[in-house]
């Protein structure tokens, strides 16, 4: 059973780690969670950035987020990509397959997946 | 929505933005009904916005001019025969005990119901989204029932944020392993 005195081990071992590193939060991930989003499949899409940048080891540089409604209601799930100094980018009608591959080629390798942008959608 | 979850997890949010600091989240079945509600101590709606709030094109939102959270509650649960009901206390007339209190009916054998799903992720998401927020689950069903608490969780945490990833895997697990023990 999950007891709480693993949940004291997961706080003993958070405590001592050294926190805030350099470069901590740099990139903002943003999930549209409003009912919209959730109507159309964010969920799972936020579940599956939330497993993969932490597989990937990106969980000091990206933190994933989630707000309410984006506005393009028709192009839900929504997820945004901020990074200080860059364009934001906006990726439309997004699956946990095409999450996976955003935080593997996107937040891990710098390369934006043109494909499921905004502009790559029209 | 698809399944209830994912209504209780858009329910929940209105909580949320409402300010909440906690959400009493209880699913209550017997062998031919299924009961949720969604409880906050939040700002509450003022008696216009309680009158109007199950009509589609009202919202204080302003990105869309139209709400769809409750009347998609409404539609799921009036689906199989049942329906819902919103008591809700404003801040300017309750200062000492505000909140809302939404209540849905579905009934389980009803062609038209749609299953709770995956109500465990809805929970997790809800912490990751809002890890100061304080969540109270519990399901009841055939004499058995699956608690999660995040005030007990916190206090063990000491200052740990409930989404950290460590955590958030622990909270899906634990309430996984009550769901296994009580198949
Ligand atoms: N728990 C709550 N506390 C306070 N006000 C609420 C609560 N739930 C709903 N409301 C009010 O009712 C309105 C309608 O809610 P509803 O969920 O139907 O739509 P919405 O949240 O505005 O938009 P959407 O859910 O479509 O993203 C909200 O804008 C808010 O003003
Ligand atoms: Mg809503």
């Amino acid at each position: 059973m999950k007891s709480l005195a693993e949940l004291q081990a997961i706080k003993d071992r958070m405590k001592s780690k050294v926190a805030l590193r350099e470069g901590y939060g740099e990139i903002r991930v943003v999930v549209g969670m409003a009912t919209c989003g959730i109507a159309a499949g964010a969920r799972p899409v936020l579940n599956t950035l939330v497993e993969e940048v932490n597989n990937a080891g990106l969980y000091e540089k990206v933190s994933v987020s989630q707000t309410g409604c984006i506005g393009f209601c028709q192009l839900e799930p929504i997820v945004e990509v901020i990074e200080a100094g860059k364009e934001k980018v906006t990726y439309v009608k997004m699956t946990p397959e095409k999450a996976k591959e955003v935080v593997e080629k996107h937040l891990k390798g710098g390369k934006v997946v043109t494909e499921y942008t905004v502009a790559g959608a029209n | 929505m698809k399944e209830i979850s994912l209504n209780i997890l858009d329910i929940a949010e209105n909580s949320v933005k409402a300010k909440a600091t906690l959400v009493e989240i209880t699913v209550t079945e017997t062998a031919y009904t299924l009961t949720l509600t969604v409880k906050d101590d939040g700002t509450g709606m003022t008696k216009d916005v309680l009158l109007s709030v199950t009509n589609p094109f009202y919202t204080t939102r302003t990105t869309r001019k139209v709400g769809m959270g409750i009347p998609l509650l409404q539609f799921a649960a009036e689906q199989t025969g049942g329906n819902i009901k919103i008591e809700s206390k404003h801040f300017s007339e309750y200062p000492d005990e505000h909140g809302t209190t939404v209540t849905a009916l579905f009934y389980k054998n009803h062609i038209d119901f749609t299953p709770l799903g995956d109500v465990i992720s809805s929970v997790t998401t809800l912490i990751q989204g809002h890890p100061e927020t304080d969540f109270l689950y519990k399901h009841s069903f055939s004499d058995k029932t699956v608690m999660l608490d995040t005030r007990e969780i916190r206090a063990v945490l000491e200052g740990v944020p409930l989404d950290t990833f460590e955590v958030l895997i622990w909270i899906r697990d634990n309430l996984r392993e009550q769901y296994d023990e009580n198949q």
